[in-house]
């Protein structure tokens, strides 16, 4: 299966910026599907960057966040060619990770 | 990922277990390990809190000051409440925290994200809003907590279907 994470890493020299999209549907608890039941909650908890074995990033993410979400950061070092890995935890206990190369 | 976490975990545990049984030379591993396990925990009661202020006090266990070195980068009318982007930056030195609050939303705490030492104190994101709402960034900086907060005028809000 296609990884749900879709990244971008690009250095700068100093800095590397990193942007990340995600699938997931972020259900909150509140929102009802069309037969009008309460969709139970589904969201991503934590999501880690890691790049040279030490985290660079982490999130801890609420229901609140948008569906299919959306992060933007930047981190000091970061060579071109290395590897950035990301990866995510939610809820339901489901997991997904990746690994990207900064560019 | 997980499996990662189930490592720490039991690692932290043992480490809690060689303080219990070796008592002193253990004190330094379990301390380091216990600091870590601070670091990694999903704050899943802050994430309930209802209150702005509960929600702040629980993820740092203080309260935050106003700051305008904290910056808030929101918009002023949300067409749609689905997806509003938020990004929170700051000058402040020794950044190790930034979290981001929706205060009417059913839980206000929307993302706290964990900022390490060499990481830019700058994050954007896109939260949900239920409807017009005050939107609240925290900084943790130096053990202190700044904040700043906007007003986001939602039109659409993103609790409907």
């Amino acid at each position: 299966m296609a990884s749900s994470i879709r990244v971008r890493a690009t250095s700068s020299g100093d800095t590397t910026e990193v942007q990340a999209l995600i699938q997931h549907p972020m259900d909150s608890g509140f929102v009802k599907n069309a037969k009008g039941e309460l969709v139970p909650p589904h969201f991503i908890q934590e999501v880690t960057f890691e790049y040279g074995g030490k985290s660079v990033f982490v999130a801890d993410w609420g229901p609140a966040v948008s569906k299919d979400p959306y992060l933007k950061f930047a981190f000091k070092g970061g060579k071109k060619g290395d590897e950035l890995k990301i990866s995510w935890t939610d809820n339901k206990g489901g997991t997904d990770q990746t690994t990207a190369k900064i560019q | 990922m997980s499996n990662e976490i189930d490592k720490t975990r039991r690692l932290i545990l043992q480490g809690a277990a060689v303080i219990a049984l070796a008592g002193i030379t253990g004190i330094r591993f379990g301390l380091t390990e216990a600091f870590a396990a601070a670091n990694d925990k999903y704050p899943e009661e802050a994430f309930k809190q209802k209150n702005g202020d509960d929600a702040i006090k629980s993820l740092y266990g203080k309260t935050a000051e106003k700051s305008d070195k904290v910056k808030l980068d929101a918009p002023e009318i949300a067409e749609n409440g689905a997806v509003v982007p938020i990004g929170v930056s700051s000058s402040l030195a020794d950044v190790t925290s930034i979290a981001i609050l929706v205060t009417e939303n059913p839980f206000t705490l929307a993302a706290a994200y964990k900022i390490p030492a060499g990481t830019v104190a700058s994050v954007s994101n896109r939260l949900k809003m239920a409807k017009t709402t005050n939107v609240i960034a925290v900084v943790e900086a130096g053990g202190k907590l700044y904040s700043a907060s906007k007003e986001v005028k939602v039109t659409v809000g993103g609790c409907g279907g």
